[in-house]
């Protein structure tokens, strides 16, 4: 029973995932396109995290959380970049 | 692994991945960029809490010890998914960019 529900919620993710690509490629400005990023980030962290309870590893979680801090602070500078034309004044 | 716990572990991981490709279709489909940032903001940090909370409860079942690092996930994300909508809305408002409701955004 699980193991049906994650394959499900893998293909769930992954179909979110090529949403998230097709307003990346297509979005009308550049803050749709940080948005879908964003976006990325979340579903990859959970892709992981499922993908964890399938292998049965607790190995995929400190990727997970990796991903979770990194995408956080690309996100803050690409928008920092958007508000005042510079990252670091 | 008994009953419940399975059907609780299946129940939180296919609800975490319907939230979070709720929260895509919603970045897709919605008209302008303050609505497209529902999507991510709010529905997939739902989806990823269901998931966490499911990883949580399987490895907290399957080694006989509570495993709780997958709150830090919970935590830090719950933290981080607020400020990073409010700069990324901050950043849209400073563009001026086409609003639903004024009636200038393309379908």
């Amino acid at each position: 029973m699980i193991g049906t529900a994650i394959n499900v919620t893998l293909v769930l993710i992954g179909l979110a995932m090529s949403l998230s690509l097709w307003r990346l490629f297509r979005g009308p400005d550049v803050v749709d396109r940080v948005i879908a990023i964003d976006m990325l980030y979340v579903n990859a962290c959970a892709m992981l995290l499922v993908y964890g309870i399938r292998a049965e590893t607790a190995l995929h979680f400190e990727a997970a959380l990796i991903i979770a801090m990194l995408g956080f602070l690309s996100t803050a500078a690409f928008a920092r970049f958007l508000l005042r034309g510079d990252i670091i004044e | 692994m008994t009953m419940a716990w399975e059907l609780l572990v299946a129940a939180l991981v296919l609800a975490g991945g319907v939230f979070c490709f709720l929260g895509a279709l919603g970045l897709a489909r919605l008209p302008d960029v303050f609505m497209r940032l529902h999507g991510p903001s709010k529905a997939s940090t739902l989806g990823i809490g269901c998931i966490a909370l499911a990883s949580m409860a399987y490895f907290s079942v399957r080694e006989g010890t509570p495993s709780v690092h997958e709150l830090l996930i919970i935590v830090f994300l719950v933290m981080t998914t607020p400020v990073s909508a409010h700069l990324v809305a901050k950043a849209a408002l400073h563009r001026d960019l086409p609003r639903w409701n004024r009636g200038d955004a393309p379908r």
